[in-house]
């Protein structure tokens, strides 16, 4: 069983977001960077289900600059078996979908994992693509992923519940809440092999770009809170109907 | 040319978000100079196809498959991009739920489109097309250029309200080709909360966290949120922790709401938690810490234990709803 596993290089959940340059590019200084909290659930999920059927090699794919190496390696510290970094700049997804679907035919992978979104660009939709380019079955925000006896074993997030999916190899499933808890931290000997793991540079394929950004924007400075005593809540009644209007 | 809008229906019944959807699509259609047209997929009676005329809709095309009955994302997204070829639709338009998401992916895919996700107001400009979305998780805008001759929007929900304009509009079938092979990944059991007001829906939320100690206590949060016409979520740790279920989790790696009022109690408001919770229009924070960072977000506070101030707050949101 062969998997690809889709990684995106994003800013630490916890980063304070701020823009240069007439706010038009990100401001990278003193920025963190971290896999995508949907992929490292991911990765974890896919590591012990690995452990339980055996066979299984975990490719991990990024589409970045050298930039995201540093995370491409926690990924293989952590289990991953090999890495491929397609060079370029990632700024748009169908760009990102295009290269991954590249990937994926020069390698006789049986499934394609991608996260829920990134935490950056918030799109939900490079999982989709991929398998649309593919002509692959989709499993969207997969909550229960397994396999067994050679089967994919899924559940899936439906909008008000969940459903048992069956699906036959290839696939494309992406990662949603559920598919695993902790993320998995990788210990001393995983750091030390991970730096002899492969990590292949391949070139981007030509894909028209059809969205980018002009413009970023920050939310606006709230106003301060307005507290009110804890023995007077009608007070905060009164608030909510009156100032508020949203009773 | 026309607008398309996938008005999804629920056991043959449209919601709230698919009339903010059509009134959307709408606004765009009117930019644009063309008619909106909405396509549904399965059994809809007249009545509520009917509905889709009261927010601009001229026309609604049904579609009728057996190889539809299940919701399959390939298969669903083959039967769209047929009608939105058919009709010539310049754009088509999805609700930026779980289903409107990937459907609008696979779709812009299928049509050599550009798709922009989760747009939360009117293009600034129509040419070149220019729309503002969510981008770092919520700590943030952006403003994406869509340089496509075909566009696909997903509209995040409860970010647009619904505008009334009605219209005579024409009910017909619609028919698509399906092949076998988009039916590759089938549906074998669905396990569906009836009746119970999705989070992403409610424009009221009462939301709870870890200083709650425990699921017994979750009463008095249900309680106010049926008093207040909404539903209840939690922080991600309640979640973890099976205090309550997991499609209750909001933020950053859990759902991304936007109600009119968002009341949290007990909860910290950690980074990745507010990222999921501040496009609400107001929110309350009920906490015993005075520093909790949640007082930074929220427009009204409480300083004071949850198992004092909730029943009292109850009662007296009670005694405002009797009038
Ligand atoms: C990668 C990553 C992603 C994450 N994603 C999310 C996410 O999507 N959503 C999310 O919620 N979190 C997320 N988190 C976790 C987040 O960082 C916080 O740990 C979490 O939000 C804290 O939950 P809490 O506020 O319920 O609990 P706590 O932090 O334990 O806070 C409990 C609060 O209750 C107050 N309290 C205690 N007793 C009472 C009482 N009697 N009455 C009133 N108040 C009381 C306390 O003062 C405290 O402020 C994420 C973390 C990481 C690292
Ligand atoms: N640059 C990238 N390289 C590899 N995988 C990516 C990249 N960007 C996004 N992905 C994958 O696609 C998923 C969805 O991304 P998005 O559509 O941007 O929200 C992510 O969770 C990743 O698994």
């Amino acid at each position: 069983m062969k998997v690809l596993l889709c990684i995106s290089h994003v800013p630490d959940t916890t980063s304070k977001i701020r823009f240069t340059d007439n706010d038009t590019a990100f401001d990278k200084t003193d920025i963190q960077y971290i896999i995508g909290p949907h992929e490292e659930l991911a990765l974890t999920r896919l590591l012990e289900v690995k452990e339980a059927i055996g066979g299984m090699t975990i490719t991990v794919v990024n589409v970045g600059l050298k930039e995201t190496e540093p995370t491409i390696r926690k990924a293989l510290a952590v289990g991953a078996d090999d890495a491929i970094r397609v060079e370029a700049d990632p700024t748009d997804a169908l760009f990102v979908a295009k290269q991954i679907a590249e990937v994926y035919k020069q390698g006789n992978y049986d499934l394609v994992v991608t996260g829920k979104e990134t935490i950056d660009y918030n799109g939900a939709q490079v999982g989709e693509m991929i398998a649309e380019l593919l002509d692959l079955p989709s499993v969207t925000s997969t909550s229960h992923f397994d396999i067994k006896d050679g089967k994919a074993q899924l559940e899936r997030e439906i909008d008000g519940g969940k459903e048992v999916i069956e699906v036959d190899f290839p696939f494309v499933a992406t990662s949603g809440k559920g598919f695993a808890l902790e993320p998995r931290i990788p210990n001393m000997r995983g750091i030390m092999q991970a730096r002899r793991k492969p990590l292949a540079v391949v070139q981007a394929v030509n894909q028209e770009i059809k969205t980018k950004t002009n413009q970023f924007y920050l939310p606006e400075v709230k106003g301060a809170c307005t507290f009110v005593d804890a023995e007077n809540v009608e007070e905060l009644v009164r608030l909510l109907h009156e100032e508020a209007k949203v009773l | 040319m026309s607008v398309l809008t996938y008005t999804e229906n629920w056991d043959g019944k449209f919601k709230k978000s698919t009339y903010e959807l059509l009134s959307y699509a709408n606004e765009i259609a009117k930019k644009a100079g063309t008619e909106l047209i909405a396509l549904t997929i399965g059994e809809v009676d007249n009545e509520e196809l009917k509905s889709l005329g009261n927010y601009g809709a001229s026309k609604v095309l049904v579609v009728k498959n057996e190889k539809l009955n299940d919701f399959i994302a390939k298969s669903y997204s083959s039967a769209i991009s047929q009608v939105a070829q058919a009709q010539d639709a310049k754009f088509v338009i999805f609700a930026n739920n779980v289903s409107g998401r990937a459907l609008a992916a696979r779709t812009s895919v299928k049509l050599d489109g550009g798709f922009v996700p989760g747009v939360m107001q009117l293009p600034s400009s129509i040419e070149p097309f220019v729309v503002r979305k969510k981008a770092y998780s919520g700590k943030a805008f952006a403003d994406f250029e869509l340089n496509s001759d075909i566009k696909v929007l997903s509209l995040n929900q409860n970010s647009f309200k619904i505008i009334e304009d009605a219209k005579e509009i024409a009910i017909e079938e619609a028919s698509v080709e399906i092949k076998d092979t988009d039916l590759g990944a089938k549906p074998q059991s669905v396990e569906k909360a009836s009746g119970k007001l999705l989070i992403t829906e409610a424009e009221t939320l009462v939301s709870a966290g870890r200083g709650l100690k425990g699921p017994e206590n979750w009463g008095m949060v249900e309680e106010m949120a049926e008093i207040l016409g909404g539903t209840t979520c939690c922080s991600r740790p309640v979640a973890d922790l099976e205090w309550r279920p997991h499609e209750e989790h909001v933020g950053q790696t859990g759902k991304v709401v936007a109600p009119n009022l968002y009341i949290a109690i007990g909860i910290s408001g950690a980074i990745q938690h507010l990222a999921g919770v501040n496009s609400s229009k107001v929110m309350v924070a009920i906490n015993t810490d005075e520093e909790a960072p949640f007082f930074e977000a929220a427009d009204y506070g409480i300083i004071g234990d949850a198992f004092k101030v909730v029943p009292k707050l109850n009662e007296a949101l009670k005694k405002f709803k009797a009038g």
